[in-house]
């Protein structure tokens, strides 16, 4: 039965591509988007009968080349298909009414709309298959389809250039992977994963690690870990609003399913790939949200924060693998557990986040927050959204990132209670990481929200009409459901959960799951307790409204000191917000600034414009390749331009082939020769 | 139950001891102890005037704070008495609480569209994230001393054994007195009296809210003095019984108020730019504290 669904699933997607040229551009939407339901209703018809009937397991003849192809699908896969669902079906619902502002590239919209399915059906497959060549196969085409996805405005230069950082990075994974699994079909003589897992039993603890270190870095790069996150900050941006929420959302997740799948395989010491990940976790989290603070651009900031969600993510990963390696049944549980929550949490408020500011830029055209200002009176919808999304991602009570991040902090001071130096030390920085994360990301999302939705627009360009009405809203105010829904009831998603991180228990004996079962019934606890507090809110609302209906209300503008002219200038802005925390925070970051002072006795205009940028981009990407870009120009004498010395090239190269094996040979027996003297 | 209503009743007299202490240190006659309450009083029973520029946010922020304060205060224990809401992590939640507090009055200071409000939001918001890993660490070394991760076990389990213990109940007390200074932006951090916009945090947010919702952020300013003295106290009052717990609750709260009062009559306000690096102090002073847990439990390699 399930055999046949993933097979319905990916015949579907691929004959709705086939299907394309048929129809006209309104039909190739409403094709796209009601092919996306479907395989989303079968995907996750297919994850919920694994929760409900455990592991489906089923295979392929497959190829010479592939040898068999089995397909397993369990727990930690049915988790990831559903979240991937849910997000690839919010953003096609959002996207359809997006693209209709496009609706005179057909073309361009059509092979959007393939990529679109194409991405989605690699994503699920990629999740179920266990055969590394075919893994490899489907990495490439969602690689390849979500460069399609992100140079849809490919007309626009920076676009185009944001979309080849993509594509290079995409394919540096991709290396890393590659590399990976020949190690593995190297040592194990077959591509089926589950050989990975009983041939590092066998063998010597560093090739083991290294594997795992390589499959690590293959899959950071898709997930955004610093340093391997340069491509996120340019490639969201440039993307659609709901291919960035997608992308934020699943796409970049799937390299953590990655790390997470590699776990569960690779049998080697976790103790040192738990601090490993930890530690790059908190690196990641806390670089992401720091510079997330400085950006200018909504979209930039937002794919900056999805680093510092990545970071929150490994650190319930990390949390989990020390707790596999010293035997600590809780702190798997609430490594995994938290980090496993927070991929579904983030996936929801961040693509949420991505919609409402693709609306955001359909009304105005622009997504410099400088310039933007009192949204939330044109576009109430948007206004109400992006608060709560702002709140969740924050961390706040009541709503779902409080949720992950309770749990993993409850496995962090749960862990502090230890006897082991060193796993103190790191569990005090994972703390101090965590609440910097916290604090900065409150700082972030004041800006963010207050700037763009509050206050007066700051700059007098027009609006575009905007109409929102809770119809067009409806898919974005059903993540918003979720987000509260998962804060004030995490208890619904308890046994999935469990199912899923008792895969990560070795043995799973009694022990685990009462620990389990424990933290589950403090999350139920702070589950009441924050519904308790919506009520509490309510209920002093409801006192102030009485209290407040007799008395007198005037509206009046806002006080400004005595000064009455036009207040809008004078109006605090983003960079003057964060200005005390840059000044902080300058020494780590690396702030362009231009400025143009009053001097003399008829001075010119004043400016100051600050442009911020990535120092580990500038390090790690822009100077090594200035420094390879300067050692490769000493050789463009050999591209002169002359037809006879591109043949002369073709036939030393002809030559070389044959004579190589020659030369090589008298060499040996030149050094033979010599050896024998 | 029983801390909450001593809390309440604490902030009713908290502020206005504060402010005798500072008239008589500085040899004025001042108001009297409960003009604080009847301001705020007065300020409930009047009407209000609201900005053009706000939206809903600023009429929902000050009841959000309020009640995300009396959430926080619910969680306090007294002595061996729990708090209402007490589970394990709570302190977690606690803060994570008052930021949710804060992130609306922050953003409903945005919402005036002023150009002074937005300074005080920018400062309280860095201030609010410096002072953060202070307090988490110091209940983090706590719950590694006593070995447990609730405020009510963690309190109870606390035992000053020996002088090296003494020495972090001192510390622990100077770093909450401080976190309370920042939160409730009184000096040295901030001058709550000053004449001045550009050198407030917390009275520049609060520009434009009047009547009844500025009686509440004073009286929430008020519930938060006594929330943090609450957090002092247990780390003095163990397992007393009640009787003799209640007196010295009191007596903290006093002393505590008088600390205030004597702290904003002798220390001047520190320079705005450099607040950070002051409430830097409290996150090493903290970790001193965490690390003489290590010492204390020979965890220290």
């Amino acid at each position: 039965m399930e055999k046949f669904l993933v097979e319905l699933l990916n015949l579907i997607a691929i004959g709705a591509i086939l299907c394309f040229p048929l129809f006209k551009t309104k039909g190739k939407g409403i094709l796209a988007v009601s092919v996306i339901t479907i395989q989303v209703i079968i995907a996750s018809v297919v994850a919920i009968s694994v929760f409900n009937n455990g592991l489906i397991e089923f295979y392929y003849r497959g190829s010479w080349v592939t040898g068999e192809i089995p397909i397993r699908i369990d727990y930690l896969s049915a988790w990831f298909v559903l979240i991937i669902s849910f997000t690839f079906a919010t953003g096609a619902w959002y996207g359809i009414r997006y693209m209709m502002a496009y609706k005179s590239q057909s073309g361009n919209l059509a092979s959007h709309a393939a990529a679109y399915l194409l991405a989605y059906t690699a994503l699920v497959d990629i999740c179920l298959v266990q055969n590394g060549l075919v893994f490899l196969i489907l990495w490439e085409v969602m690689a390849l389809s979500s460069f399609v996805l992100v140079i849809f405005e490919h007309y626009k230069i920076r676009t185009l250039k944001a979309g080849i950082n993509f594509l290079i990075q995409s394919h540096v994974s991709i290396l890393f992977l590659t590399i990976a699994i020949m190690m593995a079909k190297v040592n194990t003589g077959t591509f089926d994963f589950t050989a990975i897992s009983s041939s590092t039993y066998t063998q010597p603890a560093a090739i083991a690690v290294g594997l795992f270190i390589f499959f690590f870095c293959g899959f950071a790069i898709k997930a955004g870990f610093v340093p391997f996150h340069t491509w996120l900050p340019l490639a969201h941006p440039a993307a659609p609003a709901h291919v960035s929420g997608v992308m934020s959302g699943v796409i970049i997740k799937i390299g953590i399913y990655g790390i997470l799948r590699m776990v569960l395989l690779i049998k080697c010491d976790m103790v040192f790939i738990g601090y490993f990940i930890l530690f790059i976790s908190v690196m990641t989290g806390v670089y992401g949200v720091m510079l997330a603070i400085v950006q200018h651009n909504l979209k930039r900031l937002l794919a900056y924060h999805s680093i510092e969600n990545i970071g929150i993510i490994g650190i319930g990963i990390g949390l989990g693998c020390l707790g596999i390696g010293y035997n600590n049944p809780l702190l798997v549980a609430s490594g995994f557990g938290g980090g496993l929550l927070h991929v579904l949490n983030h996936s929801l408020f961040k693509s949420l986040l991505f919609y409402v500011s693709g609306n955001v830029y359909q009304a105005t055209h622009n997504l410099e927050i400088d310039t933007l200002g009192g949204l939330i009176r044109k576009m109430p919808h948007s206004g109400y959204l992006f608060l709560i999304a702002s709140l969740a991602i924050c961390g706040l009570p009541p709503f779902n990132g409080f949720v992950s991040e309770f749990f993993i902090y409850n496995g962090l001071f749960n862990g502090l209670i230890s006897n082991n130096f060193l796993f103190i030390l790191f569990i005090l920085f994972a703390i101090l990481g965590l609440v910097l994360i916290g604090g900065l990301a409150l700082i972030c999302f004041t800006k963010a929200f207050g700037v763009v939705f509050l206050g007066n627009p700051r700059s007098s360009r027009p609006l575009a009409p905007v109409n929102e009405s809770f119809i067009k809203a409806a898919p974005l105010y059903l993540i918003a459901l979720f987000i509260l829904i998962i804060g004030v009831f995490p208890v619904l998603f308890g046994p999935m959960l469990i199912k899923t991180v008792c895969l990560f228990l070795p043995g799973s004996g009694t022990q685990a799951t009462f620990e389990l079962s424990n933290t589950l019934q403090s999350l139920t606890a702070i589950g009441w307790y924050s519904l308790g507090f919506i009520g509490l809110t309510a209920l002093l609302y409801f006192i102030r409204k009485l209290v407040t209906a007799k008395r007198s209300q005037a509206s009046d503008v806002t006080w400004g000191c005595g000064y009455t002219g036009s207040a809008e200038k004078t109006q605090y802005t983003a960079s003057s917000f964060v200005r005390t925390y840059r000044k902080l925070a300058e020494p780590v970051l690396m702030i362009k600034r231009k400025k143009n002072e009053a001097a003399g006795l008829y001075p010119d205009r004043i400016s100051q414009a600050t442009h911020p940028y990535d120092k580990i981009e500038y390090w790690l990407i822009d100077k090594p390749l200035l420094f390879i870009r300067s050692f490769l120009k000493r050789f463009t004498f050999l591209q002169n331009g002359h037809i006879q010395a591109y043949i002369l090239y073709g036939f030393v190269f002809v030559g070389l082939t044959i004579l190589l094996p020659v030369i090589v040979e008298k060499i040996i027996e030149l050094v033979n020769f010599l050896n024998q003297l | 139950m029983v801390s909450v209503i001593l809390i309440i009743f604490a902030s009713i007299f908290f502020v206005g001891i504060v402010t005798r202490t500072k008239s008589i240190a500085s040899g004025r006659k001042g108001p009297g102890i409960m003009q604080n309450m009847k301001d705020i009083i007065r300020l409930l029973k009047k009407g209000s005037v609201y900005s053009k520029t706000t939206s809903f946010i600023f009429q929902i922020a000050p009841t959000v704070y309020l009640a995300s304060v009396l959430m926080a205060i619910l969680m306090l224990p007294h002595g061996v008495h729990p708090g209402v809401i007490s589970f394990s992590g709570d302190f977690v939640m606690f803060a994570y609480l008052l930021a949710l507090g804060k992130f609306l009055i922050i953003v409903s200071a945005l919402d005036t569209g002023s150009s002074f409000e937005g300074m005080g939001a920018s400062r309280e918001a860095l201030f609010a994230m410096l002072a953060e890993p202070a307090f988490f660490i110091l209940m983090g070394s706590f719950a590694l001393f006593t070995g447990h991760t609730s405020f009510s076990s963690i309190f109870n389990a606390l035992d000053f054994g020996s002088y090296i213990s003494y020495m972090l109940g001192g510390l622990a007390t100077f770093v909450l007195v401080m976190i309370a200074m920042i939160e409730n932006s009184r000096m040295p951090f901030d001058d709550p009296k000053t004449h001045l916009e550009l050198t407030m945090i917390h009275e520049v947010m609060v520009l434009d809210n009047s009547g009844f919702d500025l009686g509440v952020i004073t009286f929430t300013t008020n519930l938060k003095f006594a929330m943090y003295g609450a957090i002092i106290s247990n780390f003095f009052i163990g397992a007393l019984p009640l009787i003799l717990s209640i007196p010295l609750f009191m007596l903290i709260q006093f002393c505590f108020a008088v600390t205030v009062g004597v702290i904003e009559s002798f220390i001047a306000r520190y320079r705005m730019s450099h607040n950070p690096e002051f409430i830097f102090i409290l996150t090493s002073l903290s970790l001193l504290i965490f690390f003489g847990v290590l010492l204390i439990l020979g965890k220290f390699m």
